[in-house]
């Protein structure tokens, strides 16, 4: 394969699968959201929870039908784009990524029908199954592919054959490690976070227009609650999978810490220019030491090593790693004072008057998405140049025959259709939310039941007055 | 273990056509319903589904990831420029269920990607399995060919056909789940496409004599697989009679009857081999470490779970679309 296919495929994947990401990260925290507020509605019978739930299903379905769109993609890029990869790893990758979509992928699209479609037909008891099952089965999902990515960063339980495939030989190793363990909760920790910042902002959305008062601070209390408790348990995982990172990725930790040459004790550099041409630092802002080895490995002398001591074909680009983590960790930091402030706000009855704040919470919507991805690109661009860290290059992982013209082509049919369907759901996503809750009619129950997510009054053309959602619009 | 494995594998391809077949047939039709109200109950009569129907490609896709990967690499990257168009064209045919409903003027936009797209993957779907009928250039388990090594007058044939066929698929089942207008184009369409499906049989069957393609010698070699045939033929009949008497419930099971059989002829063709005729199964077949790995937790456990409530969740959805209910 010519570099500039090679460098393609890696744009290719790298665009479909933070575009994937955005939507999992999402939809993984709002299935255990919708599970939350059905069995609420199941057990106290407060309206509120029913019309939080009705609500927020609408956006589940937009957001889920995209992340499974998006996610069938993945499944074929392996074999597409990454046949050699495919080829040797595929005893490990593969039965994986199969279990991925036998006990995740089927679960949750076949009970999805049910969450949509199929209120009026099933009892209560099992439309909250179906919701559990759609939440099980996104939470397994996330389970599969981190177990799928761990082993690419830290490969274990393998032999290497001569033919250069990849043979499992301990899948208990593979599947319980450490790494595994501490990046599978940061993963959910990411989305629930994400989406309990979601639900919040569109609480103080609520709060700053006046509109469904009561939904509003629901929205508000549950959503910045849950974030009060999650996030610093995140920036604790998150800690945790730093220590994975400095034990078994020196090329990674030195391209995070940005460190040239190995100190001992080091400091921790919170700003800078690397520059990878002349193998240094400008406009440094660092803590002195022995910080940066205090949170490297915990002692006062450790060592963190430089970028120079890592040889150079071994090098991953520094800048992305670099400053990815650093938005991530900001992003986290960010989002631990917006939720441990607007709790105390709120508990002290304060939050209504602090319009500045509710323009926080508000803006704060894409903090999780923003920290999800960062996140996702220091632990992808940090592995390279390899695909399986330390043993299969990225260069050697693509399939060979492919042609610049081809990936050309794909990436751009991927550009445009994503464009135009992300554009799409963006803008139904936003309605939906402007529109506010209100609008809801009676459900659970009755047989005006909606079989779908309700068309927003005035959102259909077959109903230009804006007639009521759940009767006929034509 | 293996047999197991190339077993599921068949299994789940076989689901995936006659349930993605249906749905992806619907779809096309969707292009020739008369009004809006056809249109609603077209949707509505695969809506609960499709999502889960399209699952079974995605498990065929890993199921050969994990238990034959080298045909995995093999095949995805030889297709690579079909596979981007069916992905494409799943993706806006995907999408369009949600957005009709929820746009203001873009709804023709989703409604022309839902029926091209319908059309697109079908299309693409036959090609690749013309291309593999016709052998693709193999050397020591690696793709040998360009990137449009699969385009040939017999693989676009093949795809005419299997639109034909999903289409088919698709009016089967829109007789079964609908009532009235909708159904009433379901039973005039059937005959009409089962005689194309008919056609493009016999052309593909002379196009092989002609171009003799190896497929022909297994079927002198193992004259016992005629009998599969011969269901289809079967099948064929019991439809007219079906849509003579518009019986609603038995066109949809003949009409899969007759995939069935197209399937299982195709397969028998194949074995021992996986990419004809270059790669067998055994072959392909990934270390037992993988493969056993697979069978305790996702063969023996999570496909006859899957498979159950799959069930379930068809039965939840049975019998007619409810017109009055099909309203947003």
């Amino acid at each position: 394969m010519d570099i500039s296919a090679l460098m393609l495929s890696r744009i290719q994947f790298a665009f479909t699968v933070s575009f994937h990401i955005i939507f999992p990260a999402f939809t993984v925290g709002l299935a255990a959201w919708l599970a939350f507020l059905q069995a609420r509605a199941m057990i106290s019978r407060e309206p509120v929870y029913d019309r939080l739930f009705d609500f927020w299903l609408k956006i589940f379905a937009i957001a889920f039908g995209l992340g499974v769109v998006s996610g069938i993609v993945m499944a074929f890029q392996f074999g597409t784009n990454w046949s050699e990869l495919a080829r040797r790893t595929g005893p490990i990758q593969g039965p994986l990524l199969g279990y991925e979509s036998f006990t995740a992928f089927a679960l949750e699209a076949s009970f999805f029908g049910v969450l949509m479609f199929g209120r009026a037909r099933v009892p209560r008891w099992f439309y909250l199954f179906a919701c559990l099952m759609v939440c099980l089965g996104t939470s397994l999902s996330s389970f599969w592919i981190l177990v799928n990515n761990s082993w690419m960063q830290y490969p274990t339980g393998f032999a290497l054959r001569p033919d250069g495939v990849f043979v499992p030989t301990d899948w208990w190793a593979i599947l319980f490690n450490g790494v595994v363990w501490v990046r599978f909760p940061h993963m959910v920790l990411a989305a629930y976070v994400t989406t309990s910042f979601c639900v919040a902002a569109t609480g103080a959305w609520y709060m700053l227009r006046g509109s469904d008062r009561i939904e509003a601070r629901a929205m508000i209390r549950m959503g910045l609650g849950l974030a009060a408790i999650l996030v610093p348990l995140q920036l604790f995982f998150g800690h945790l999978t730093g220590d994975y990172v400095v034990k078994h990725q020196p090329s990674k930790i030195a391209a995070i810490e940005g460190h040239w040459e190995s100190q001992a004790p080091a400091g921790e550099i919170l700003f800078a220019w690397p520059d990878e041409a002349q193998e240094k630092n400008h406009f440094v802002v660092a803590l002195p030491a022995p910080i940066g080895s205090l949170i490297d490995d915990g002692t006062l002398t450790g060592t963190v090593i430089g970028i120079k001591d890592i040889p150079k074909a071994d090098r991953p680009p520094v800048l992305i790693p670099f400053f990815a983590f650093r938005i991530m960790v900001g992003c986290g930091l960010l989002m631990l004072a917006l939720a441990w402030g607007g709790m105390a706000f709120y508990a002290t009855g304060r939050l209504e008057r602090a319009r500045w704040l509710q323009w926080a919470i508000f803006l704060s919507f894409p903090l999780g998405f923003v920290a999800t991805l960062t996140g996702w690109f220091t632990a992808e661009v940090g592995r390279q140049p390899w695909t399986v860290y330390g043993q299969l290059r990225t260069a050697d992982a693509a399939t060979p025959f492919l042609t610049s013209p081809q990936v050309a082509t794909s990436l751009a049919v991927f550009g445009a259709v994503y464009a135009l369907i992300f554009a799409a759901g963006t803008v139904y996503i936003y309605r939906m939310l402007r529109a506010g809750i209100l609008p809801t009619p009676a459900h659970a129950g009755s047989t005006a039941n909606p079989k779908r997510p309700l068309a927003v009054p005035g959102d259909s053309p077959g109903a230009p007055g804006g007639t009521p959602s759940g009767t006929p619009a034509e | 273990m293996i047999t197991f494995w190339a077993a599921a594998l068949a299994l789940t391809l076989m689901l995936y056509v006659l349930l993605d077949g249906f749905d992806l047939g619907v779809g096309m039709l969707f292009g020739i319903a008369p009004d809006e109200t056809a249109r609603r109950h077209m949707v509505q009569a695969i809506a609960p589904v499709w999502d889960g129907n399209e699952t079974w490609l995605v498990l065929a896709a890993t199921i050969l990831f994990g238990a034959f990967p080298t045909v995995y690499a093999l095949l995805l990257s030889a297709f690579y420029l079909p596979l981007l168009l069916m992905l494409a064209a799943l993706i806006l045919r995907g999408v369009a269920f949600e957005f009709r409903y929820k746009s203001r003027r873009l709804r023709r936009v989703w409604d022309a990607g839902f029926v091209g797209g319908s059309y697109c993957a079908a299309f693409v779907q036959g090609v690749t399995v013309g291309a593999l009928v016709q052998e693709l250039p193999v050397r020591d388990g690696l793709y040998a060919g360009g990137a449009f090594t699969w385009l040939t007058p017999f693989s676009l044939l093949c795809g005419l056909g299997l639109c034909l066929g999903y289409a088919l698929l698709g009016a089967a089942w829109l007789c079964g789940k609908t009532e009235s207008d909708v159904r009433d184009l379901g039973f005039r369409l059937l005959p009409r496409l089962l005689l194309g499906v008919l056609v493009f049989l016999g052309a593909a069957f002379a196009y092989a004599l002609a171009m003799n393609l190896r497929v022909l010698h297994r079927w002198v070699e193992r004259p016992e697989m005629l009998v599969l045939p011969l269901v289809g033929a079967a099948a064929c009949a019991g439809l007219l009679y079906a849509v003579r008497r518009r019986n609603d419930a038995l066109p949809f099971p003949l009409v899969a009857l007759i995939f069935a059989a197209a399937f299982a002829t195709l397969a028998a063709s194949f074995l021992p081999y996986m990419v004809p005729f270059s790669v067998t199964v055994k072959e392909a077949a990934a270390p037992e470490a993988s493969l056993s790995f697979m069978f305790w937790g996702a063969g023996v456990v999570v496909l006859p779970i899957t498979l159950i409530y799959t069930l379930v969740v068809y039965r939840v959805f049975k019998g007619k679309v409810d017109v009055a209910e099909h309203y947003d």
